[in-house]
């Protein structure tokens, strides 16, 4: 298999300020989610839901909801009892709860009717008898009590993954420092908000074919869980994706409807929709996990880092999750942008009766992130540094490698910093600015994809097929799921550059397992660069064989030919041309149909470290970030009001910089968000760690704090800051025409860079997230007294 | 809870004959009368450009116009609009051509993921057709930010949102301005000849 190199260029579609080439047809009502899609004779599916936290099921009574009039089945738990996991080593679901609830809405049984109300109605007329256990709703509370185990099969009580990892000499280090800034710091939890609720639909055929569209951003592992849990084999199910109103992590593994409309197909004969209300999304979850950190750092008296020493327990709800690689991730994503002399963490990830946790934009290195940026803050500060200058200093430098043996390609995180230091004035206004408004600054990096699969397979972790019309048209049939952070523009984009013709030109054909290659899903961060390379290998393959096509009857090298502009010309004489149309038609007289395929595996040589864990959060190339926020405090009330964003974000090449400022603006504004407005968590209840019972009020325990998105604060457009977005270019030899992610780094170090800013104008720190007014009231007045005692 | 809470008959005695138009056509159609708009234009109409993202009015993603004013279709009930003019998102444009609204949230990638888009264009044209009945209209960044107040975007950070707007607010106005400036132009020859 060998790789095509690129034909001569015009002037460039890749880097040019487009939109998205099908973007009127979200404009115009056109466009299909999943809840769009109506079938004939389709049924409509209700689930039911547990009201209690921890249960055993005793006994589920269906008899009353099959009689009623418009039912036609009802699905228990014993019917899908295999387990299943997004990740296969940790498979602690079921479809629907066959013994044990362990969260307030976990799915329990399930109805098929002629409507949503008849479901629904029917769901009440299932009698449920539950034997109520204890709740286990803090981390705290589930490991002082073992021997309540959330999972009876668990081998660690209610411990579902512990990490510790370490390199060199930590104390030793510690001891050496000049400085050692101690800090604890707690991250709340957090939710996706994506606004389309999670939809799915199943199709049985007449062969037996089962098609399940959903509103998923993994279709390929969905096909993988759906053929397990079924017990169906890949082949007799089909799995489309049709588009999806954003997901941003949150519709990154299997659900429970998706089960469930695929058994209710079968059961009925008859197409069935399942269509999450606004709640059973926040029941859903798999959001942001809170955090739990003690960090101490050591530095020298110029700012230089020697040991980084992380505790963490992370707060994983009911079930496993992505909580395996999470766990990874929130220790090894810390290695860059800087260099610690040394490091260790221990990152223990627990068990508790709430919505399970798991991946949101930033997946399991928001949290670590925001502690480690303001142990940076407090340094800068005790040892008289500009944070930005302390930053340089640490910076770990191009092709380099972490202490934790991941190697760093290219880097614009100097850059970046130079860049939001020059917009928001920083040197004529940091620590300047009059009482009440600050600025604070942090860096960041992610990765562009896991350097392996979920599952373990020698298989590509991307393919692309396109095929060429003798109308000129192309077609790209790829797996990506483009979920709004526009995955088949960045398809469009490169096929076109690569063939010479118009984005309008391209259609790409994604996520439906009938036609497309498999590609891995919309999650890490991973598809402009897996993605984009397989595709750049085809399109390079079939521009290959046009160039040479026409060279032929021009009588040229293929050296000579220039594909641009819908046309074939004369690299040597720009009046010599034809029409791309005619060049295709040239190239299939010469080679027949004209189809080619590329696939993407990662590089496995100089990409990580080999000692067990070191594989998890390796990337073939790493995204670089840095922020400056600027906040006004109100010390009456404790408000804090962010005002302004730079973010300057090192993406390796912009393909399409108009989508790459859309991911930059759109993180700063999620970060900002769950900085000082969401919150997503249950009511405080359950054991205590000492035992105790905490008072909750009969019934509350467990149950969301925030179910609707009124209660759950999301800025609208009246709390949103002014986001100024900058992108720097560091092009990474691995990446399509150089390019990296866009879409989960520039969330990350937004959060640290605005407490920070609130430092920096008040002079308090809030070290347990969110910024809520209370505590920063609260911390403004115990300064007080203590300046007052002093 | 009864048994048998919800049965086809009840629901079929409690359909109502609704009148309305809906994007400049006239409709009859029988609804539930518990239904709501959100209800009645997707289900029932097939108009599935409309979106339901919270269905309790948090969220402004089926927001529609009533009469030119947005309201929350989710929160509108179908026989409200009785008697008056509903415009959806399948409605702004003319004749194929798109709305310079439209136009200018495709051009400035103002659309990431598109489910709150019908919304944000529906409560963007509200303000654009508030501003131009005014005699000395001004296009203000502030103004446009309370006008999609109710919308929430989690895609975007409203930044293109917002700019999409602004861009299209002005150029209806400048257009209506030289429409004027050509009807003036005109009158004055007419008047001007003898």
């Amino acid at each position: 298999m060998t790789q095509q190199s690129s034909g001569p260029r015009g002037p460039g579609i890749v880097g040019g300020r487009h939109g998205k080439p099908d973007a009127l047809d979200a404009m115009t009502g056109v466009a299909k989610f999943t809840d769009d899609l109506v079938l004939p004779r389709m049924l409509h599916a209700k689930i039911l839901r547990s009201p209690h936290a921890h249960a055993r099921i005793v006994r589920i009574d269906t008899a009353r909801a099959e009689i009623l009039e418009g039912v036609h089945a009802v699905v228990v738990g014993a019917e899908m009892p295999m387990r299943y996991g997004i990740i296969p080593w940790t498979p602690d679901e079921q479809a629907l709860a066959a013994d044990k609830v362990r969260y307030v809405g976990d799915a329990v049984a399930a109805v098929a009717a002629v409507s949503e109300e008849v479901a629904s109605a029917a769901c009440q007329l299932i009698q449920v008898t539950y034997e109520v256990l204890p709740a286990l709703t803090t981390p705290e509370a589930a490991l002082a009590h073992p021997e309540n185990r959330i999972h009876e099969a668990n081998r660690h009580g209610n411990v579902t993954k512990a990490v510790q990892l370490s390199f060199g000499d930590v104390e030793g280090q510690l001891a050496a420092a000049d400085l050692v800034v101690e800090g604890h710091y707690q991250f709340h939890g957090s939710t996706h908000g994506a606004l389309e609720p999670h939809c799915a639909i199943g199709h049985l055929d007449a062969r037996g074919l089962l098609t399940v569209w959903s509103s998923t951003q993994v279709p390929h592992y969905l096909h993988r869980e759906l053929s397990k849990v079924l017990g169906i084999p890949t082949h007799q199910i089909r799995v489309i994706q049709p588009l999806v109103g954003g997901a941003f992590g949150g519709k990154s593994e299997p659900f429970d409807l998706e089960f469930v409309v695929a058994r209710l197909a079968h059961k009925t004969g008859r197409p069935v929709k399942c269509l999450y209300t606004r709640e059973e999304v926040f029941l859903a979850h798999r959001g942001r996990h809170p955090f739990d950190m003690h960090y101490r750092t050591g530095f020298t008296k110029e700012g230089k880092i020697l040991a980084v020493d992380a505790k963490s327990v992370l707060d994983g709800g009911a079930y496993s999750s992505f909580g395996l690689v999470t766990t990874y991730y929130s220790g090894q994503l810390l290695g860059s942008p800087y260099a610690f002399q040394s490091y260790r963490f221990d990152s223990t990830r627990v068990y508790t009766n709430k919505p399970a946790c798991g991946p949101k934009r930033g997946h399991g290195s928001v949290q670590p992130r925001f502690a480690i940026e303001v142990q940076l803050d407090k340094a800068a500060r005790a040892l008289g540094i500009d944070p930005i200058e302390l930053r340089r200093r640490n910076f770990i430098g191009e092709n380099s490698q972490t202490i934790n043996e991941f190697h760093i390609g290219s880097s614009g995180f100097l850059e970046c910093l130079a860049m939001v230091e020059e917009a928001s004035g920083w040197k004529q206004r940091w620590g300047k600015l009059p009482r009440g408004r600050g600025l604070g600054v942090a860096g960041s990096t992610y990765i562009s994809g896991t350097n392996y699969c979920i599952y373990p397979t020698e298989l590509p972790q991307s393919g692309v097929q396109i095929c060429l019309d003798r109308s000129g048209r192309v077609r790209v049939f790829a797996g990506t799921s483009d979920i709004g952070q526009g995955s088949s523009t960045m398809l469009a984009v490169l096929t076109a550059e690569e063939l010479g013709v118009e984005l309008d030109d391209v259609r790409v054909i994604a996520a439906d397992s009938d036609l497309c290659p498999v590609d891995l899903g919309a999650y890490s961060s991973r598809v402009t660069l897996m993605a984009g390379n397989a595709c750049l290998h085809a399109a390079r393959d079939l521009a290959a064989k046009v160039r040479e096509a026409v060279a032929t009857k021009w009588e040229c090298t293929k050296r000579d030919v220039l594909l641009a502009g819908r046309r074939a010309q004369r690299l040597d004489n720009p009046d010599m041309w034809m029409p791309i149309a005619d060049a295709f038609i040239l190239a299939e007289c010469a080679f027949g149909t004209l189809g080619a395929t590329g696939s993407y595996q990662t590089p496995k040589e100089g990409v990580h470290g080999a000692y067990r864990g070191g594989t998890i959060g390796a990337s073939p190339a790493y995204s670089f970030t840095a922020h400056i926020a600027e906040v006004s405090v109100d010390e009456e009330t404790g408000e804090v009001t962010v005002e302004q964003i730079w973010c300057a974000h090192d993406c390796g090449k912009a393909l399409s910089p108009v989508l790459v400022e859309g991911q930059i603006e759109g993180s700063c504004y999620m970060g900002a968000g769950e900085t000082v407005m969401e919150s997503h968590g249950v009511m405080p209840s359950g054991l205590k760690a000492d035992g105790q019972r905490r008072d909750a009020g009969p019934g509350k325990e467990g149950l969301l704090a925030a179910s609707s998105l009124l209660d759950y604060r999301m800025p609208t457009t009246l709390d949103t800051p002014e986001l100024h977005a900058f992108i720097v270019e560091k092009p990474d030899p691995r990446g399509p025409h150089g390019a990296k992610e866009a879409g989960e780094g520039p969330l990350h170090s937004v959060i640290p860079a605005i407490c920070n800013a609130i430092f920096d104008a008040v002079g308090v720190r809030i070290d347990a997230l969110p910024v809520a007014p209370e505590k920063v009231l609260r911390a403004l007045r115990e300064r007080s007294r203590e300046c007052n005692e002093c | 809870m009864s048994d048998r809470p919800c049965s086809a008959e009840a629901c079929a005695r409690a359909v109502v004959l609704c009148r309305f138009h809906l994007n400049g056509e006239p409709v009859v159609t029988a609804v539930p009368s518990h239904w709501t708009l959100l209800e009645l234009l997707r289900y029932q109409l097939g108009l599935y450009g409309t979106k339901q993202g919270c269905d309790k009015g948090d969220c402004g993603t089926c927001t529609v116009r009533l009469d030119g004013e947005p309201v929350l279709s989710c929160l509108t009930l179908a026989l409200e609009v009785d008697g008056h003019a509903v415009e959806t998102v399948e409605g702004l444009g003319v004749g194929g051509e798109p709305h310079p609204l439209q136009a200018a949230f495709a051009r400035l990638g103002a659309a990431q993921c598109g489910f709150c888009t019908p919304g944000m264009l529906m409560s963007g044209a509200a303000y654009i057709d508030r501003l131009a009945v005014q005699d000395h209209p001004q296009v203000s960044r502030a103004d446009i930010v309370a006008a999609l107040g109710g919308n929430l975007c989690r895609c975007t950070g409203y930044t293109k949102i917002l700019d999409a707007v602004e861009q299209a607010a002005r150029e209806i106005l400048q257009r209506s301005a030289a429409l004027d400036d050509a009807q003036a132009g005109s009158c004055a020859t007419e008047v001007g000849e003898p």
